[in-house]
């Protein structure tokens, strides 16, 4: 048992002990360094401004992660290397290769979004080969606000910087940080603190179950995308954090052939890999959700205990029939996910008890699914209306199956149980029997209006999206019927 | 000091500034460019604290309207680090923080409660954490009444903050009746959250007597000395307020930081221990003031060719609680409700408009761009109508020779190169040859148009409330030959720093590194205007200008006294001065100065030429020139869903000849990225009870890098220079080209127009999925 948290700041071991519970990592470098690069401004790890760079080994690589220093807690970067952009420049002031571009691109004007567009893109700059897309540049930024230069100098900037051989001391000192991060991981379960007020990491999934079910009143955290905005907006004191962040195993994907095991600690941006590879609508989906900071810290498994009535992955897992699963100390059991969520801020999740996996059945030959994310901004919004959709069509071309699920339609993520009747046992083509099914959305839902969108557009909204994906398999190219997230021309498994 | 110099720039421009500049027209890096991207340029929350800094939170009351009847803050007392709460009791003399101090803006509210968000208390405790938390422990009692909250709420009431106003010209009723055809429409434009990336911040260190060292992110460091003075009851002399950078303005900051740098020195003279104010977003998006919505009202008559013959309009303002710069504002909407198009026969009518929300301020165009969506909704209402493309109805109605130059408020516009620009970009931009492609895409997409269109800018420069025209710089030249540079203007992100400095790098011949730039303080040039109304450089720079030659000046008479040298033959180049024939450093001739004892600082002082504005008889000429652009922007829309990507945009942009092209390009394109968020995702929300929904960037939503287009094409028009006498011919670019993004909202509306619908599309702003699906339903489209 360790009661400090450890990482490294500028090549050395950093140990604090001295916390709270929920402090951030942004306080600590502006208040407690004095290390005044990283800069706060929407504390709610929507803009970017804060954005820090953390190193770390996976599966024996090390990698460089671009984070939300202001949503995230202390104690998640034990056993990292903390690097900010006060790090960046050489010690006699050789500005690093992506601080070069911009300057040369004239890519800052105020500046105060600079420092954490710099550091998305140092991470970046140790995560691609030239040359880079205009359009994953644009991805890793989608989690950095700039609002004097239009981002085009950015991007110009970034560009040159990554079409460039990658060379910077970080690189050359890889490998004693590699070694040093080796040390780092103890295996021991962190606590730092009392038993009435702790930050908590056990390092083995039993041992974590088994503090949760000890601190039934304790504050589970993942990735604290959304913890953390209980804490800085909500101004709410939690006493006890369990941070699942560092039992071993607990981010564990797993391929059983006819399903994908995907850990609850198993970050939105290991998922994206996985899920992203089952069908090109669920690889947008997840390349739109949050950002690129948001997706390195989020879990799977925050995702679906949170609970949130849009939430974005649950209606594709949803449709996908994906199972949770839940651990109580050593009793597990498995719910199917449709029956999950309960209620607004109510899931079938006791006290004690953890999400341990979500389990999700792969596509077979039989199914088409489609899965659209409507929001007023593309990149890293919540979905306004959100659908997914998993059809299971005979050889004959009838549908045998149809799981509609709806985010942003009712209080949970929920499936639209009158319109897949409509469409139980039609033929996919029949155009007659889309009109019941659209029909039947205005028996499925009654949603709200709110400051996404109106109830009308919602239900309006939902039966275009239904539409479009009907439309689609009945022979429609996605070039002519979508603005964003066109599929690939050639979708072989589709024509069979 | 006795060496003023108190005359407006009588030389610049005159000499030829295409050719032989060593610093001025170069595209240099932002000054703080590599402070930017190391993290080391210092904003206020980045200063080292006095040691027993303490922090301040604001408190507000959960109603837009009413009386506060209880005020319980012992728990605010009782919690953490809580060093003392302020309320109203606790101002030291005037209570109110208004730019002219009207009275409408306490800075605690006492009773009465007059929009959402205002606030009634604040705590002073020993770290920003306790502080924040301690604000929620107060109980605040009250009566509500009922908020008027929009435009429509306020027109119903006929809820005012100041009287309506009104530009006329010829005889509208006969007129009308004459003209072949009338059209009618409405259209609203929503307001627009700053989103800043720095928020609002203040530290006031408290010094000798009274005396008040404020750190402020401010665009008006002289209205917030004012008016920390006013607070405290002391004088002008008594506050310095200091401003190095923001990080960002944008107009936000113009008039309302001075409340919590206020807040901030009350709490410090309260407890005698330096205070910082750092709002939270959510707090600062609750708490400050946005772009003025708009509902405008039109029927125009035009012939059948559709030049437009009679004009009349109504711009109905959503002012919020108070009038704060509501005046300039509107009266700003309806300088730009012609944007670039003639109107023979007009009445433009405006109304400013109380309601229970935050009272609203500048933001970038200050009322032009909500004025200018009028004309070109009228524009593509006409095209509509006619069946023409809606280029050629701009290109018809343009501004043009005597007779067709005049615009509503009487000024002539003889600077018009629109003609011309808008004909180049219509080119480039291979407008005609695209129309064709769109329309055979349309014709064969079902659910996926195109729209495309080229809108023209025409932007006045000069703020119209007359006196703030003028500015002032201070300049030391030092015995080394370093140059130390000081002037009223701020800097924001626009580069007006790096820009002056250029000037002044200039006109000693020295390298720009010889040049020092520094914060803008109130103790080193007093009474200055706000940052704003695009004309920071136009006036700063002239003024530094001054300065710079008024030491020349001294210069040139001792080198005729030492060297019997005419000034004709003296040289500054290269960090150098060629004195006739012999040649030596700056540093070498500062130094013989100063042995010869000659001053080597100056003060310069500039006011705009020219301009005159009689609001009363709407008469003069408030503008020293107009700048200009145009943009064509395309688009595709999802007629299912609403949703829209901007697919290519051309920007042809004239900004005169370019003290820095670089800076003055990352003004357009951020300019115009900004315009594009406010018209098609950036929308504000606010409940039945006149709470703001969207308070934070999670429900706000500005455009994030995929939203800008990959084709993406900006030219500066090569004009030949400012035809008025503006600083090396060049012209403002801060605002202007916010209002190119009109392109992408006529481009939309162009898209839905594909629809051929029976009536033409109400496409309100902003075109959010939401709005283009209403707009599209409104026509029987789909």
């Amino acid at each position: 048992m360790r009661d400090v948290v450890r990482f490294i700041r500028r090549g050395a071991m950093t140990e604090v002990g001295d916390i709270a519970p929920t402090d951030m990592v942004l306080d600590y470098l502006r208040e407690r360094e004095g290390a005044k690069g990283t800069k706060e401004s929407c504390r709610e790890g929507d803009c970017g401004a804060c954005t820090v760079v953390v190193r770390r080994r996976r599966q024996d690589r090390l990698v460089y992660e671009p984070i939300n220093a202001c949503i995230t807690m202390l104690g998640q970067i034990d056993g990292a290397d903390l690097i900010t952009v006060d790090d960046l420049a050489d010690d006699d002031g050789d500005l690093h290769p992506i601080q070069r571009a911009f300057v040369d691109h004239h890519a800052s004007q105020c500046g105060f979004c600079t420092p954490g567009f710099v550091m998305a893109l140092f991470a970046l700059y140790h995560t691609s080969a030239p040359p880079v897309a205009r359009e994953r540049i644009n991805d890793q930024i989608a989690g950095n606000l700039c609002r004097c230069t239009g981002y085009r100098p950015i991007v110009d900037a970034a560009m040159t910087a990554l079409a460039n051989p990658r060379a910077d001391r970080f690189g050359e000192n890889a490998r004693e940080t590699a070694e040093m991060l080796a040390f780092l991981n103890d295996g021991e379960d962190l606590m730092v603190g009392d038993q009435r007020r702790f930050f908590a990491a056990p390092a083995t999934i039993d041992g974590l179950a088994a503090l949760v079910e000890e601190h039934p009143d304790a504050v589970i955290l993942a990735g604290g995308t959304d913890v953390a905005l209980w804490v800085n907006k909500q101004r709410r004191t939690f006493d006890k954090i369990i941070h699942v962040g560092r039992a071993a195993g607990f981010d564990a994907i797993e391929d059983s052939g006819l399903e994908w095991s995907l850990g609850a600690g198993a970050r939105l941006a290991d998922v994206e890999a996985t899920l992203g590879a089952v069908d090109p609508d669920l690889r947008e989906l997840l390349r739109r959700f949050g950002s690129r900071q948001v997706r390195a810290s989020g879990t799977i498994g925050g995702n679906v205990a949170n609970g949130s009535p849009i939430g974005d992955l649950p209606p594709a897992l949803i449709a996908l029939g994906a199972t949770v699963h839940l651990r109580k100390g050593s009793a597990e059991r498995s719910v199917p996910i449709d029956d999950f969520f309960i209620d607004y801020g109510k899931q079938d999740r006791e006290a004690g008890e953890i999400v341990t996996a979500v389990s999700v059945p792969k596509l077979g030959t039989a199914h088409r699914f489609r899965c659209f994310k409507v929001s007023k901004r593309f990149d890293q919004d919540i979905s306004s209306v959100m659908g997914a959709f998993r059809f299971t069509v005979s050889d004959q071309g009838t549908v045998d199956e149809a799981r509609l699920a709806y985010g942003g339609m009712a209080a949970t993520p929920r499936r639209a149980k009158a319109a897949e009747a409509a469409l139980t046992g039609a033929q996919l083509q029949d155009s007659t029997r889309w009109t019941e099914a659209f029909n039947a959305l205005r028996e499925d839902f009654e949603p709200i209006s709110d400051h996404r969108a109106s109830a009308r557009y919602r239900i309006e909204t939902a039966h275009a999206l239904l539409g479009k994906a009907l439309i689609e398999l009945a022979g429609a190219d996605s070039q002519r019927t979508r603005v964003v997230g066109q599929r690939p021309p050639t979708d072989a498994r589709e024509r069979l | 000091m006795s060496d003023t110099t108190d005359t407006t720039a009588s030389d610049t421009g005159k000499r030829d500034t295409g050719s032989g500049l060593a610093v001025v027209s170069k595209a240099v890096a932002h000054d703080s460019a590599v402070k930017h991207v190391t993290g080391t340029a210092a904003y206020v929350d980045d200063i080292r604290e006095p040691a027993g800094t303490l922090h301040v939170a604001p408190g507000y009351a959960n109603i837009a309207a009413g009386r506060i009847t209880t005020l319980d803050l012992a728990g605010v007392l009782r919690a953490p680090g809580v060093v003392r709460v302020l309320t109203a009791d606790d101002v030291v003399a005037v209570n109110d923080v208004s730019p002219k101090e009207a009275g409408d803006e306490p800075l605690l509210a006492a009773e009465q409660v007059t929009f959402h968000g205002q606030v009634v208390f604040a705590v002073v405790a020993e770290t920003r954490d306790e502080a924040l938390r301690a604000v929620r422990k107060a109980r605040i009692g009250h009566a509500p009444s009922m908020p008027v909250i929009d435009v429509d709420d306020a027109l119903a009431g006929d809820a005012k903050v100041l009287p309506d106003y009104v530009f006329e010209r010829g005889e509208l009723d006969s007129e009308m009746k004459r003209v072949p055809r009338h059209l009618k429409g409405e259209v609203r434009v929503g307001g627009q959250e700053h989103f800043y990336l720095e928020g609002q911040v203040a530290l006031a260190v408290p010094g000798e007597q009274g005396e008040m060292l404020v750190y402020s992110s401010t665009q008006h460091p002289s209205e917030v000395q004012e008016v920390v003075a006013r607070v405290l009851g002391l004088q002008a002399k008594d506050v310095v307020v200091e401003t190095r950078r923001m990080g960002g303005g944008f107009g936000g900051k113009e008039s309302q930081a001075t409340q919590w740098a206020a807040l901030a020195a009350l709490a410090a003279t309260r407890t005698g221990r330096p205070c910082k104010v750092r709002l939270d977003r959510d707090d600062d998006m609750i708490m400050t003031g946005k772009r003025h919505d708009f509902r405008i009202d039109y029927e125009i008559g035009c012939s059948r060719t559709g030049v437009l013959r009679t004009v009349q309009a109504s711009l109905a303002a959503r002012c919020g609680h108070s009038e704060d710069l509501s005046l300039g504002v509107v009266d700003r909407a309806m300088f730009h409700a012609d944007n670039a198009y003639y109107y023979p026969v007009v009445k433009i009518t405006s109304q400013r408009l109380r309601t229970n929300t935050v009272s609203n301020t500048a933001f970038r165009g200050f009322g032009g761009p909500q004025g200018m969506m009028l004309p070109e909704r009228i524009m593509d209402h006409i095209a509509f109508e006619t069946g023409q493309d809606p280029l050629d109805i701009r290109k018809q109605n343009l501004y043009g020779d005597v007779g067709r130059d005049r615009t509503p408020y009487g000024m002539r516009v003889d600077d018009n190169i629109l003609p011309e620009l808008v004909e180049q970009l219509e080119t480039t931009s291979d407008y005609r040859a695209r129309r064709a492609e769109i329309d055979a895409f349309n014709a064969s997409s079902p659910i996926l148009k195109k729209g495309l269109a080229l809108t023209p800018v025409k932007f006045g420069i000069s703020f119209t409330l007359i006196h703030l025209n003028q500015a002032g710089a201070l300049v030391h030249l030092y015995r080394d030959g370093s140059i130390r540079l000081n002037h009223g203007g701020t800097e924001m992100g626009q580069g007006l720093f790096v820009k002056v400095a250029q000037v002044v790098a200039e006109e000693f011949g020295a390298d720009l590194d010889q040049v020092r730039i520094t914060a803008t303080s109130t103790d080193k040039v007093p009474n200055t205007s706000p940052t704003a109304a695009s004309a920071g450089t136009d006036l700063n720079a002239q003024a530094a200008l001054i300065a710079c030659r008024a030491i020349k000046d001294r210069l040139y008479a001792f080198i005729k006294e030492r060297w019997q040298v005419d000034r004709e033959q003296v040289v500054f180049r290269d960090n150098q001065v060629l004195v006739g024939n012999q040649t030596m450093s700056l540093g070498e001739l500062a130094t013989a100065a100063y042995v010869d004892r000659v001053s080597l600082t100056a003060t310069g002082f500039y006011k705009t030429p020219d301009i005159t504005w009689d609001r009363e008889k709407v008469a003069g000429q408030p503008f020293f020139y107009f700048a200009y652009g145009a943009a064509c922007s395309e688009v595709i829309v999802d007629t299912m869903t609403g949703e829209m990507r901007v697919t290519r945009v051309d920007i042809l942009h004239d900004v005169g000849r370019s003290i820095n092209p670089a800076i003055d390009i990352g003004q357009i394109e951020g300019g115009f990225v900004q315009g594009m968020g406010w018209l098609t995702a950036e929308e504000l929300v606010w409940d039945s009870a006149g709470r703001l929904m969207t308070h934070a960037p999670s429900t706000y939503k500005i455009p994030t890098a995929s939203d800008v287009p990959a084709d993406f094409r900006i030219e500066l028009f090569e004009s030949g220079g400012n035809r008025a006498d503006s600083i090396y011919r060049s012209k403002a670019v801060g605002e202007p080209p916010l209002m190119l993004a009109l392109s992408v909202f006529s481009a939309i509306v162009n898209a839905i127009v594909s629809l051929k619908p029976a009536v033409m599309p109400r496409l309100d702003a902003p075109a959010t999925p939401e709005a283009i699906m209403r707009a599209i339903r409104a026509t029987g489209g789909r």
